[in-house]
């Protein structure tokens, strides 16, 4: 007998209001900052005319793919008719636009001149694959929206596959968009390649889902609700399943700049160099990144462990904020070859390897756009029915009948 | 010999008629040479015409002229648009500087001045989201400041490392080359000056008291020095391998 999905607001006790103000400091902190930076100028942080986007940039990037790539299980459920993932869609489609919303903050006050959004607005250079991110952000938002709509509107639900197929294939969009901004960098030899924007899709697969569980997790271990063990076995087995297609896409990608002779230069620098880069790549992506959590989630002695598969999200995380750093950071630490076959050098810092050293201010930036994507996400959940209120596994996957014990195998 | 008799012999209300035509002449010559000097300059067009796209204004710089230890022209840019050093150099706006070059293999070491290129397919220009980096239609790549949002995407993406971040409070503006904090900014080629009928700053630097290294003009007009140099000297641009159609150049690299 099939069983409905029913969907509450989050109870929330002194634990919920407490983490909201939490969140809300580190805000107050991240706009504190902002003015900071907007009264006395960007000397005051860490970027130079070297190093042009900083760790607030870091931040940003890694909101805005992993905003695509937390709408996963959305995609899964709609697009894919997977039952077992459509309990899990609202909160998926919510999360896109918070995170989105993070993202977006971050990277809109670091502007020279945050003011003038408005321009940015009502100004387009179509020759900008950063003018159609901006279409394509704004259109992701009202798609999801308009498929969170579907979703939880009774009449609507027999629209929500092809609207979830339009949020799909935006999605993917918007994240090829994003991974082009240095895809399309002709000048830096870190970037100037087309597989940027598909490693971005990949990322965002990976970066996305692992920060779903976290907050699924966090969402029903905090309101007492239940979560069964089926529903993080199947979001676990996906996430191995993208950590594993990131460092795929990752060796190809290196492996095609090593192969041509004007890239060996910012490949030994970031994969051998022995400097920060070095250690974020091979010690934070490739290892706490990629490899550990492969091994955590797929080993048989942790992988049913649901603190496990949490500490593996959490190092996916971490590691994707790794990868991102030596994708924007290194890529610009790497001095330009303006005369190839000769040393440059100038007061303007031609042909040395340029320093960063994230300052304060830029950090707190970066983090409140965490926060204001995590309080987003918390109002929301709290103040409208995005969570079911079980998730148990019989109710996710009520048994088929007559009962077949093999169904359940297949889909776990 | 056989004029000076001719010439005495003429009357003298003619011989008067005779000095005061060649004075007028003289006077407006005098008048019209330099008008005909920045006609080549210039094109001779009226501030409140438009640009013209039959002119593509461009820079020959001869790097075997260009010495070690001489920056005249970045003297002189930096007082032309009132640049100053806030003493941090890491953020320090730069629009003209010395690059020293020193072959990996042979040794050889030379200098040069880096610069906008002003390309025809100008990276930054593509990738400004908002169009506040263009191109005029006689070559000149500028930065609108009003609406520059300050995102330095065109940072990133300059071949050149051509363009500077505007990181503090400004003082000392001077009028014709205004800038602002939180926008990015780069040569104009002294725009300002070029409409005018004038040369760049650091071209005028160059000439007067240094090498010469530097000649500025119209690469369209086959009259031109720059045109006739370019037609008659090896010259090349810098990261040619990218197609960007660099309205400077360089000879001897």
């Amino acid at each position: 007998m099939k069983q409905r999905i029913h969907y509450r607001e989050l109870e929330g006790g002194i634990g919920f209001w407490v983490l909201l103000a939490g969140f809300g400091v580190l805000i107050a902190l991240g706009l504190a900052s902002v003015h900071y930076m907007e009264t006395y100028g960007h000397w005051v942080t860490g970027m130079t005319n070297q190093v042009v986007w900083g760790i607030p940039h870091v931040f940003a990037v890694f909101l805005i793919v992993a905003a695509s790539g937390v709408l996963n299980t959305a995609s899964v459920a709609s697009v894919f008719a997977r039952t077992p993932y459509k309990p899990l869609a609202p909160l998926s489609g919510l999360l896109s636009i918070t995170l989105l919303i993070g993202g977006l903050a971050v990277l809109v006050l670091d502007l020279g001149h945050s003011d003038r959004i408005l321009v940015a607005m009502t100004h387009y250079n179509f020759r900008s694959i950063f003018a159609w991110n901006i279409f394509l952000y704004i259109g992701f938002m009202l798609v999801v929206a308009i498929y969170l709509w579907f979703n939880m509107e009774r009449r609507m639900n027999r629209y929500i596959r092809p609207v979830g197929f339009v949020a799909f294939v935006w999605r993917i969009t918007l994240t090829t968009g994003t991974g082009s901004i240095f895809g399309f960098l002709i000048a830096r030899d870190a970037y100037d390649s087309a597989l940027m924007g598909p490693m971005f899709v990949i990322m965002s697969f990976s970066f996305g889902l692992a920060i779903y569980i976290l907050v699924l997790m966090s969402s029903y271990a905090g309101s007492g609700r239940p979560l069964g063990d089926a529903t993080l076995r199947r979001l676990k087995n996906l996430l191995g399943v993208f950590i594993a297609a990131v460092l795929y896409f990752l060796a190809i990608f290196h492996l095609t700049n090593l192969y041509w002779a004007q890239h060996v230069g910012v490949e030994e620098f970031i994969l051998f160099g022995g400097n920060v880069y070095t250690w974020l790549f091979w010690g934070g992506q490739v290892l706490l990144g990629g490899l550990v959590p492969l091994a955590l989630l797929y080993s048989p002695a942790t992988g049913n462990s649901r603190f496990w598969i949490a500490v593996s999200s959490v190092l996916v995380i971490l590691g994707g904020l790794a990868l991102v750093y030596v994708i924007i950071i290194g890529g610009q630490a790497y001095p330009l070859d303006l005369f190839p076959g000769k040393a440059v050098s100038s007061t303007f810092y031609d042909g040395v390897i340029n320093t960063y050293t994230p300052s304060l201010p830029e950090i707190l930036l970066g983090i409140s756009g965490i926060a204001i994507s995590l309080a987003a996400t918390m109002v929301a959940i709290k103040f409208l029915p995005f969570l079911p209120v079980s998730l148990k596994d019989e109710v996710v996957e009520p048994p088929a009948t007559p009962p077949a014990p093999a169904t359940a195998e297949a889909h776990a | 010999m056989s004029k000076q008799p001719e010439e005495n012999t003429l009357a003298a209300p003619e011989r008067a008629r005779r000095r005061f035509l060649t004075q007028v002449a003289a006077v407006t010559g005098a008048a019209l040479a330099p008008g005909m000097v920045l006609f080549e300059v210039s094109q001779a067009r009226a501030l409140d015409q438009p640009v013209s796209g039959k002119v593509r204004w461009g820079m020959l710089v001869d790097t075997t002229k260009c010495t070690r230890g001489c920056d005249l022209c970045v003297k002189a840019c930096d007082k032309e648009n009132g640049i100053h050093s806030h003493g941090r150099p890491e953020t320090d706006s730069q629009w003209i500087r010395k690059i020293r070059l020193r072959d990996l293999h042979t040794g050889y070491v030379q200098f040069l001045p880096m610069l906008c290129q002003h390309c025809k397919y100008a990276p930054c220009v593509d990738v400004c989201p908002v169009g506040a980096s263009f191109r005029r239609a006689d070559g000149i790549v500028l930065v609108n400041r009003h609406i520059c949002i300050g995102c330095r995407y065109c940072m990133m993406a300059c071949p050149y490392k051509a363009r500077s971040f505007v990181s503090e409070p400004l003082h000392d503006q001077v009028p014709w080359s205004p800038r602002g904090m939180g926008t990015v900014e780069a040569c104009t080629f002294c725009v300002h000056r070029v409409d005018r009928g004038h040369k760049p700053a650091c071209v005028d630097a160059c000439a007067a008291d240094g090498p010469g290294a530097l000649v500025f003009g119209d690469m369209k007009d086959p009259g031109s020095k720059i045109a006739k140099m370019l037609a008659k000297e090896q010259s090349s641009e810098v990261r040619a391998d990218l197609k960007l159609d660099t309205g400077v150049r360089y000879h001897g690299i």
